[in-house]
């Protein structure tokens, strides 16, 4: 009996043994020396693996992180829009450099040919994929450029930020939205684009991409942005421009001011989360001081953007 | 036993309505609509402007590059405009639009109904006639018809093939053709004989169409080299490499054009454009169109001229049953639906169908039970079930590895699925992004 | 005026369906079923309804209740599998252990897996395997058949299949030219039904009338069933060339046990056998080798059931290795 009990514990040990010695050889022989800042950084990152920074994954992000500062010195070009500013900044006190500070992005659809404004004129039926439907034909309700609404955004957002209301059969961006792009990439026809949050998430865009003219436009689509350029005439910035039928408002230039909002004779130009607009004759003057002192903390960073800011605004009052 | 292609194939209801009713004419439109893209390959350069007159059968677009092709006027009149007009998928392409004034034709075409047996044009010529007059597949690719007969170094044609085979369900309009215009048919395959510089030609026919087999056997009955052969009905036996299979036995290479076994593949309403533009001298500015439904009331075969609107030749068949549900360009397997009437037709439709609703809709999509229908179906040996969960799953290496770009979109798969599923919705959708992953990948 | 449809080519399709398809695996073995109800009575009634009701039930309360999905039961699968499983079972069975084969086989062989198209393995042939290993007696006392209208022959109630007293006997040691006189008349009665078994199984003949419905539906194609039986017949043969006192000839494995009902109805399985005609072969071929490899050298006296599950778990890794034969294969030369 003692002699099992023996034999069992010396084999086993030996195997042990022996297995511990070779593991340790071949451990020596293959290791692979790297960086431990890149385990650090990799910690400090999402781990969401979205690929919103352009690199495989949060660990290629960090690799790529600790080589740019170990080269260059700086973190230039890299961001983690899912971290946004706390996380950068965190990885660069791991990294001991300072990092600039990025304003935050939001996804913004383009488009609002809703199931009312842009009635279906066909019906389709077939694989729910935009990609597939947008190389068979313009769309159910007709506009070449318009949302299609079967959803590749949502299958491409790893944060369940983005999805499709059956109301209107468009895609809409809740606030976990992080800008990590995915949607933008889906969407076969770009109505997608990352655009600044903006303060206190106000935000104001075209809510259209399509390039026709207004004609043909209007005729598939109510709320279709139709190039009048009333708006180019209005915004005091110079921050909208007007491009093949099409306007754009430059997130940068624009101060929010919302002057081209009820200039727009079909509604294309959406403005959100802002306070509700009093009739246009008794603005209180105080409202109004208030939102421009708040544009003007807004965009503090370049101090040309500001001069820009103040001459027009000097205009906006010797009209009113 | 009869000859047909090997792998996979399905037999869908033939639905032949139409192929006892003679070729009509149809009446000049109003007003031509005329894209420059109308083949595949580059679109052709516009000639006119707004306000120019033109005449029937003049040169209104060059196609300059290699692979595309003239287009011609197909109505005397005034240009109107010459902007974007919707194409068949609701895109905007450019076109010319032609307000007709009468039906001037241009100098140099003959008109008259004599059959010219002679061919007086030697090889060079007769290539460079056939691209001068715009001819194009007209079995539905559009695929510039010169190019296919400048073989290319190095190869050899041996054999020219002639498609007569229709294996699209409701189609009659080369059936039509082969009984009515046989004569000239067999002398525009003779002139692609000439061309090719072979000896021999097949004219491949379903066994459906009885009387175009006899029709044809009797008019080459005297003729050298040009054979007429029955073939079993199965769907798809008119894609060019199944037919090459089912006629003469040599598959052709994963990737490669016909010409590298020998042979050239032309559709017999091709053929019949040939002998008008080498011997008479007259572009391709009409072709016939079927125009079929079970619920339309006058369904038949036309002869109409490119830029008509669907819209009258739909008036003409009887105009569009009430209970129309689908309008399809083409056949109802390969054919395009059209999301409106106003679009025209061009060098590539070779029929109008209009489905009943009932019959237009697809059904409620399942999950695969993996009956390996498709698998069995599938002609040219893929996987359409795991090509589709690879697409669906973005798994674009292994599409390309499974030979996603073999397909040639016959539909065989998604026709045959008894859970309904969107197979092909999902191949094409996997061909249209491993073809641009291959294109970024050859640029580099 | 309707508004126009738009999708992708083609336009038309073929007209059958998942649904047209179960139902013809259902009218294909009504023969076995009147066999079965012609032996063993209204037993076989019982036995039937009792796993048809079991397994649409269970189908039904899963994809309601737990799943919250479209319930499908509609579409026959849950039918197939109830009918397959009573099949499989003794007419005498207890009613209980039907119901837990029942949810052994929807429960866990198939909706576990995400319901019709998604399980790996044939769902009758789970709930068999378990029942056959948790309950042995109950699953292996099989009543001798007793034709309607007849009289009995013996007093018996319940005896062995032949595939057990063959097996029996080989293990005492006799030989087989020994054993043969205690199977009477096998050939002919096996085909009939006259013989103790699975409910389904009794009759060769009934399940070959129901294979060429199928056949001729297009619902099973021949790679299969042949190989399955070439498999078989090649490998018994070879045995019994070697040793004819010690193995059983071919045409004995053929028609006794599961057999049959195995080759045509249960390997055949869309969804748990391979996709490519090659594939398919080695499916049935494969099948066919493991279970005369069961049958004479392992420890249960049938292995239709495991030899076909067996190979159901090697379908994807033969669903990447054997692909269809391609059109226009660039041969390397």
């Amino acid at each position: 009996m003692n002699d099992v009990v023996i034999y069992a514990v010396a084999s086993l040990g030996i195997i042990g043994a022996a297995a511990a010695i070779i593991l340790y050889f071949v451990a020596q022989k293959f290791k692979v020396i790297e960086d431990p800042r890149i385990d650090e950084v990799e910690g400090a990152l999402p781990a969401a693996n979205c690929g919103g920074c352009g690199f495989a994954g949060c660990r290629a992000f960090a690799e790529a992180l600790v080589m740019k500062a170990n080269k260059e010195g700086n973190l230039e070009g890299l961001n983690c829009p899912v971290g946004g500013n706390d996380v950068m900044a965190t990885v660069a006190s791991i990294l001991n450099l300072q990092v600039e500070e990025q304003e935050p992005l939001i996804a913004v659809v383009r488009c609002n040919g809703s199931h009312t404004n842009s009635p279906k004129k066909v019906i389709y039926e077939g694989a729910t994929s935009c990609a597939f439907a947008h190389n068979l034909f313009n769309g159910e309700g007709g506009c070449p450029y318009g949302c299609l609404g079967l959803g590749d955004c949502v299958k491409a957002c790893a944060f369940d930020a983005i999805h499709i209301n059956p109301e209107t059969g468009l895609p809409e961006v809740n606030d976990k939205c992080v800008a990590c792009g995915a949607c933008v990439e889906a969407c076969p026809r770009d109505i997608i684009e990352l655009r600044p949050k903006g303060k206190k998430d106000r935000r104001i865009y075209v809510c259209c991409i399509n390039k026709e003219k207004g004609g043909p436009a209007r005729k598939n689509c109510d709320v279709a942005c139709i190039g009048c350029g009333k708006c180019v005439k209005v915004c005091p910035f110079d921050a909208i421009t007007m491009e093949n039928n099409l306007a754009y408002i430059d997130p940068v230039k624009c101060k929010l001011c919302r002057k081209c909002v009820p200039e727009c004779p079909t509604g294309a130009i959406h403005e959100l989360n802002f306070p509700l607009r009093k009739l246009k004759d008794d603005v209180p003057v105080g409202e109004m001081k208030l939102e421009k002192t708040e544009v003007k903390a807004s965009v503090t960073i370049k101090p040309d953007a500001t001069q820009d800011a103040k001459e027009p605004e000097g205009g906006k009052e010797n009209k009113s | 036993m009869l000859k047909t292609f090997k792998l996979g194939g399905v037999h869908p209801a033939e639905n032949k309505l139409t192929e006892n009713k003679a070729i009509e004419v149809l009446p000049i439109p109003k007003v031509a609509y005329i894209p420059f893209s109308q083949h595949l390959g580059a679109p052709a350069r516009a000639l006119v402007q707004k306000g120019d007159a033109v005449k029937t059968g003049q040169l209104i677009a060059k196609g300059e590059a290699f692979i595309s092709a003239n287009i011609h006027s197909s109505v005397s009149g005034k240009v109107l405009k010459v902007d974007d007009v919707l194409d068949a998928s609701g895109y905007k392409r450019p076109a010319v639009v032609i307000q007709v004034e009468g039906d001037e034709w241009a100098e140099g075409i003959n008109r008259s109904g004599e059959i010219i047996r002679e061919i007086s044009l030697g090889q060079k010529e007769i290539i460079q006639k056939i691209n001068e007059m715009g001819v194009v597949g007209l079995g539905g690719a559009t695929f510039p018809s010169h190019v296919k007969l400048m073989v290319p170094e190095g190869k050899r044609a041996d054999v020219l093939i002639i498609n007569g085979v229709e294996c699209e369900p409701f189609l009659t309009a080369d059936h039509r053709l082969m009984l009515e215009k046989g004569e000239e048919l067999i002398v525009g395959v003779r002139i692609l004989m000439i061309a090719l510089g072979v000896k021999k030609a097949i004219i491949g026919i379903e066994n459906n169409k009885p009387d175009a087999i006899s029709n044809m056997k009797k008019i080459t009955g005297n003729q050298e080299g040009i054979d007429v052969q029955a073939l079993k009905v199965k769907y798809p036996q008119g894609a060019e490499k199944q037919l090459i299979k089912a006629l003469i036995n040599r598959e052709v290479p994963s990737g490669k054009l016909p010409i590298e076994v020998g042979a050239v593949v032309h559709n017999a309403g091709t053929a019949y454009a040939v002998y008008e533009a080498v011997q008479k001298n007259k572009p391709l500015v009409e072709r016939v169109v079927t125009i079929t439904g079970k619920s339309v009331k006058n369904p038949g075969n036309f002869l109409v001229r490119i830029g008509t609107p669907i819209a009258e030749l739909v008036e003409a068949a009887g105009g569009l049953p009430e209970d129309t549900g689908k309008v399809i360009g083409g056949g109802p397997m390969m054919g395009k639906a059209l999301n409106s009437l106003d679009v025209p037709i061009i060098k590539g439709t070779s029929g109008i169908l209009m489905l009943p609703v009932e019959e237009s809709g697809r059904n409620t999509v399942l999950h695969c039970i993996r009956c390996s229908r498709c698998v069995s179906v599938c002609p040219m040996g893929l996987e359409p079930y795991l090509l589709e969960k690879l697409v669906m799953f973005e798994d674009f290496e292994r599409t390309e590895k499974e030979r996603v770009m073999d397909c040639i979109e016959c539909g065989s798969c998604h026709y045959t699925c008894p859970a309904n599923r969107p197979l092909l919705d999902y191949i094409r959708l996997g061909k249209n992004k491993v073809g641009a992953i291959i294109r970024t990948r050859s640029k580099k | 005026m309707n508004l126009l449809k738009v999708s992708g080519s083609p336009h038309v399709h073929t007209d059958e369906s998942i649904k047209s398809i179960m139902y013809g695996v259902i009218y294909a073995m009504v023969p076995a079923m009147l066999i079965s109800i012609y032996f063993f009575g209204l037993d076989a009634v019982r036995v039937l309804l009792i796993s048809v009701i079991a397994c649409v039930m269970i189908e039904f309360l899963i994809e309601k209740y737990i799943l919250k999905s479209a319930v499908t039961i509609t579409d026959g699968s849950g039918i197939v599998t109830g009918v397959l499983l009573a099949f499989n079972v003794p007419s005498n069975l207890p009613w209980w252990i039907l119901v837990i084969g029942a949810i052994v086989s929807i429960g866990i062989a198939k909706m576990s897996f995400g319901g019709l198209g998604k399980n790996i393995f044939n769902p009758a042939l789970v709930g068999r395997v378990f029942m056959l290993i948790s309950f042995p007696v109950q699953m292996t006392s099989w009543p001798i058949p007793k034709p309607l209208f007849a009289e009995r022959i013996t007093d018996a109630i319940t005896g062995p299949t032949p595939l057990a007293i063959m097996k029996e006997g080989l293990s005492a040691g006799k030989t087989v030219s020994q054993m043969m006189p205690e199977i009477p008349n096998y050939v002919e009665n096996l085909m009939t039904g006259f013989q103790g078994g699975s409910m389904g199984e009794v009759s060769a003949f009934a399940l070959i009338l129901g294979a060429l419905y199928m056949f001729y539906r297009k619902i099973i194609t021949w790679q299969i069933p042949l190989s399955y039986i070439g498999g078989a017949v090649l490998f018994s043969g070879i045995l019994w060339l070697i040793n004819p006192d010690k193995f059983v000839d071919p045409l004995f494995h053929l028609v006794t046990g599961g057999m049959m009902l195995g080759v045509f109805y249960m390997a055949t399985d869309m969804v748990s056998s391979p996709m490519s005609a090659k594939g398919q072969i080695l499916f049935g071929a494969g099948a066919g080798i493991l279970t005369i490899l069961i049958r004479v050298f392992g420890a249960y006296p049938e292995g239709v059931s495991f030899a076909i599950l067996i190979m159901n778990a090697f379908v994807p890794l033969i669903d990447r290795g054997f692909k269809p034969v391609r059109f226009g294969e660039v041969v390397k030369s």
